[in-house]
């Protein structure tokens, strides 16, 4: 087929009509597999959050009968009585549901389908059926996933870290299959994302619209960009680990467990090897999330462009010589933690530049408070507690102490749920009208981003606390030891904040579903935004654009001194003076 | 925040603690800065009939002073933590009393070496979760495990570091008050975790002869063992 013929092809005949099967399930249209991907993740998040709700209320009551839970048969509960084996597998599905089923399939599998070819001005992906099969793995993965919790011996127990030689066995933690799905399913998972990045990668370098340079992307392609070359670099490493796991469990190897020569520690390498990397797949996207809409709703561009793109890269590639930070309390030698420290140390100066950068977008704008706009300066200020917080566990003898309690807990909530996931809702609030068609209800997301940053707060900031006292991770029950027992009140907080975080996101589904139903149509461009996918159709047709848009500026050329307007899309022309470069 | 902290009772715990204070005082002071700077400038520059938002794409300037500003703190922690770590786990200094534990699940086997000072001796005493130690002497402890990765922590001395199978990880401490304390499992080692709990006994000197001479054999009975070999 010519070029000419592609293009044709994709741009949608008439008596080609695809069916219901073609369009909903098996489509190769990057926006429905994003969409694909959005419903993925938001309906893992009801498993992961309704764990997280359990071991709340364990944490908070220990040994008491948690609400709603009759239901669940022995051995997992005893009448609504919960036992330790069942609460290590909830925080181990807890984190593994968040981490790989709801934030990655959002953050990647949604927002990186979806914008992509519409922000770099391109018909679809490079690769539509591996785009597809990429989703179809996915899911496989989720499902088998979920199986896990159906098999004797219940589910994995060994935490979203899986460490060796507890997990390598199954006479350690007395489960079996649920291991081993487990490492199935993220070997399954691994092939999706690779798939994926592969079709990300090729698509950005190859496929972006004329004028369309590397330095006029949006920083939110940017940092998927960056984030499918972690992904095609890390998870192989992980899913190597996992096959390693698998052999050691099923084949009778000995790549982990010391009595047959094997090392405990090498799968700690192997999985932050991968595992740190793997938090910027998670949070890179919300910052490029949160850079269009702050430069949006400020009507001003971007503060310092290029050190944003210059920092991202910085951070992808700094990400891959501080996983030994994990890892300070391991047994490692210690000269090799002073090294692991200094890097790390470094890896925060970057974060520091964005976030100053962000501050300087809003700085003399005209601040325009939408829903999108409140959850991306929610995603700023929080990402900022997180990213100092690191500098306590960054900081080796610090680290000896609070390594391993609460204050971790801490730290990894206020990055992926106050960075990652307000960066999701952000995106949704904004890409919304784009996506459906339909405008969400601003009254009722501004409740919810607000409520959302409340409760967020009051759940996660005392966890700080409860580090600083002491309080180990992954406890059953907290009430064993004395030297806890002045923290039980705090526990006792920060349930009843966790319930209402968790019901606060009811507004969200109805605001969701409701919005889908019955939502004020939207224009084309609702927010008077730059980049190219406001200047399709809403929603967009098989093909994006009526005609390839051709670029003339950078993506954030707002209140631009003698426009017509406030904002001046990247592809309008601007006739006869030649446009301003940006 | 930092009153939460357990009392601290062994030497290098001060050194430890005040480095955990200075970083808190700066992330704090930093925080402020950003969130008062953000909340005015949300204000100050929030939507305004006929005020246009400034038309700048940034910098320079700026961007090397927060550059080089963080950088300049970060080095400065850097340096202060790296001394710190050095003094506690890059050198063992010359110890007084050593001691092996050994995590079991959901144990933790405390093993003595008996009056000659030596492991793997028949006058060896085993206990479990029972650790005593005199005061303001340096312990050497012999951490190791019997099946999975567990993690010995002493909150109120500042220790904490992974017991693995199959090796064996030195580390010290110095205890300067008498009491018992707790010594919990940091690392999930399986079902038990959260209750593998211990105690450590920090006798002062003549508790700790007492406590020795209650449980150790006598200098007599090991010279008996020793010929009965
Ligand atoms: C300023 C940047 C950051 C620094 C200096 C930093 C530092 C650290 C350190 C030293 C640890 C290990 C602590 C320990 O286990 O003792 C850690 C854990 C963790 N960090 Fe960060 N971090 C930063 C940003 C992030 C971001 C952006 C994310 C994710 C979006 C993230 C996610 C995590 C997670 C998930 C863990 C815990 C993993 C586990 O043990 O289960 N961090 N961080
Ligand atoms: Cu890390
Ligand atoms: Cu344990």
């Amino acid at each position: 087929m010519s070029r000419s013929a592609v293009v044709h092809h994709l741009a949608g005949e008439p008596h080609s009509r695809p069916g219901f099967m073609r369009t909903y399930l098996f489509s190769t249209d990057h926006k429905m597999i994003g969409k694909q991907f959005l419903w993925l993740g938001l309906l893992m998040m009801i498993p992961g959050g309704l764990a997280a709700m359990m071991m709340r209320w364990q944490l908070a009551w220990p040994g008491t009968r948690v609400p709603f839970t009759g239901g669940i048969p022995e051995p997992f509960m005893y009448d609504g009585h919960m036992g330790p084996e069942f609460y290590n597998s909830l925080f181990t599905m807890h984190g593994t549901i968040m981490i790989f089923f709801v934030a990655m399939p959002i953050l990647v599998g949604a927002f990186g389908n979806f914008l992509i070819p519409l922000m770099i001005g391109a018909r679809d992906m490079a690769f539509p059926v591996l785009n597809m099969l990429s989703f179809w793995v996915g899911l496989l993965s989720g499902l088998l996933m979920i199986a896990g919790f159906f098999v004797p011996g219940g589910h994995a127990a060994a935490g979203w870290t899986s460490y060796v030689p507890l997990s390598a066995a199954a006479h350690f933690t007395g489960v079996d299959w649920g291991q081993n799905l487990w490492c199935i399913s993220l070997i399954f998972l691994g092939i999706s994302s690779l798939m994926g990045s592969i079709n990300y990668i090729t698509t950005i370098i190859n496929m972006r619209a004329v004028g369309m340079t590397l330095f006029r992307m949006p920083l939110v392609i940017w940092s998927l960009f960056i984030t499918a070359i972690l992904l095609l670099l890390a998870l192989p490493v992980l899913t190597s680990a996992l096959g390693m796991l698998l052999f050691d469990r099923m084949a009778g190897t000995s790549f982990f467990l010391p009595e047959g020569g094997g090392e405990p520690i090498l799968w700690q390498h192997l999985f932050w090897f991968f595992g740190h990397p793997e938090v910027y797949v998670m949070i890179l996207p919300g910052m490029g999330i949160a850079s269009e809409i702050l430069s949006t709703f400020s009507r001003k561009p971007i503060f310092g462009y290029k050190a944003m793109a210059f920092s991202m890269c910085s951070i992808a590639f700094l990400g891959f010589v501080v996983w030994g930070h994990h890892m300070f309390q391991s047994g490692m030698n210690p000269v090799l933690g002073m090294s692991f420290m200094v890097s790390t140390m470094v890896i925060a100066v970057p974060s520091a530049i964005k976030t100053f950068n962000w501050l300087g977008t809003l700085y003399r704008g005209s601040i325009h408070f939408t829903t999108p706009m409140l959850g991306a300066l929610a995603f700023v200020s929080m990402f900022v507690v997180g990213g100092l917080s690191g500098i306590f566990m960054a900081s080796l003898p610090v680290d000896i102490f609070i390594h391993d309690t609460y204050f971790i807990v801490a730290h990894i909530h206020y990055v992926l749920f106050g960075g990652s996931m307000f960066g999701i809702f952000a995106g949704i609030y904004f890409w919304f009208p784009k996506m459906f068609g339909r405008m969400m209800n601003e009254t009722l997301g501004k409740i919810h981003m607000v409520v959302t940053f409340i409760a967020f707060n009051f759940t996660f900031f005392p966890m700080h606390i409860l580090g600083v006292g002491g309080h180990m991770r992954r406890i059953y029950d907290p009430t064993v030891y004395e030297f806890l027992a002045d923290l039980q009140p705090i526990n006792v907080f920060i349930t009843i904040s966790a319930i209402c975080l968790g019901v606060a996101q009811i507004l969200f589904v109805i605001n969701f579903f409701w919005s889908l139903a019955a939502g004020r149509r939207a224009e084309r461009n609702p927010w008077r935004s730059n980049t190219l996918e406001w200047s399709a159709p809403t929603p967009p047709p098989h093909g994006n654009f009526e005609t390839l848009p051709n670029v003339y500026r950078g993506p954030y050329e707002y209140s631009v001194p003698g426009a017509p307007e406030d904002y001046l899309p990247q592809d309008r022309r601007l006739d006869p003076k030649p446009a301003p470069t940006g | 925040m930092m009153g939460w902290l357990p009392e601290n009772v062994s030497t290098f715990g001060e050194r430890i603690d005040s480095l955990f204070y200075l970083i808190y005082y700066i992330t704090t002071a930093v925080f402020l800065l950003v969130m008062v700077v953000m909340v005015a400038f949300l204000f100050l520059y929030r939507r305004r009939e006929g005020r246009p938002a400034l038309y700048s794409h940034g910098n320079n300037t700026l961007e090397v002073i927060w550059t080089v500003v963080p950088a300049i703190i970060l080095v400065i922690l850097t340096i202060m933590s790296g001394v710190v770590w050095q003094d506690i786990r890059g050198v063992i200094p010359e110890t007084d009393v050593q001691v092996k534990v050994i995590g079991k699940q959901f144990n933790w086997r405390i093993i003595y070496p008996g009056p000659d000072n030596e492991f793997g001796t028949k006058d060896d005493l085993e206990k479990e979760n029972d650790l005593h130690v005199p005061i303001n002497k340096k312990i050497l402890v012999l951490l190791g495990s019997d099946d999975v990765i567990h993690s010995f922590f002493l909150p109120h001395l500042r220790v904490k570091q992974d017991a693995l199978p199959g090796r064996e990880i030195a580390i010290w401490f110095e205890a300067t008050k008498a009491g018992t304390y707790e010594i919990a499992c940091a690392e999930l080692c399986g079902f038990g975790h959260y209750n593998m709990r211990g105690h450590l006994f920090v006798d002062s000197a003549e508790d700790y002869q007492d406590w020795q001479r209650e449980n150790w054999p006598a200098a007599a009975e090991v010279a008996d063992m020793r010929e009965a070999r």
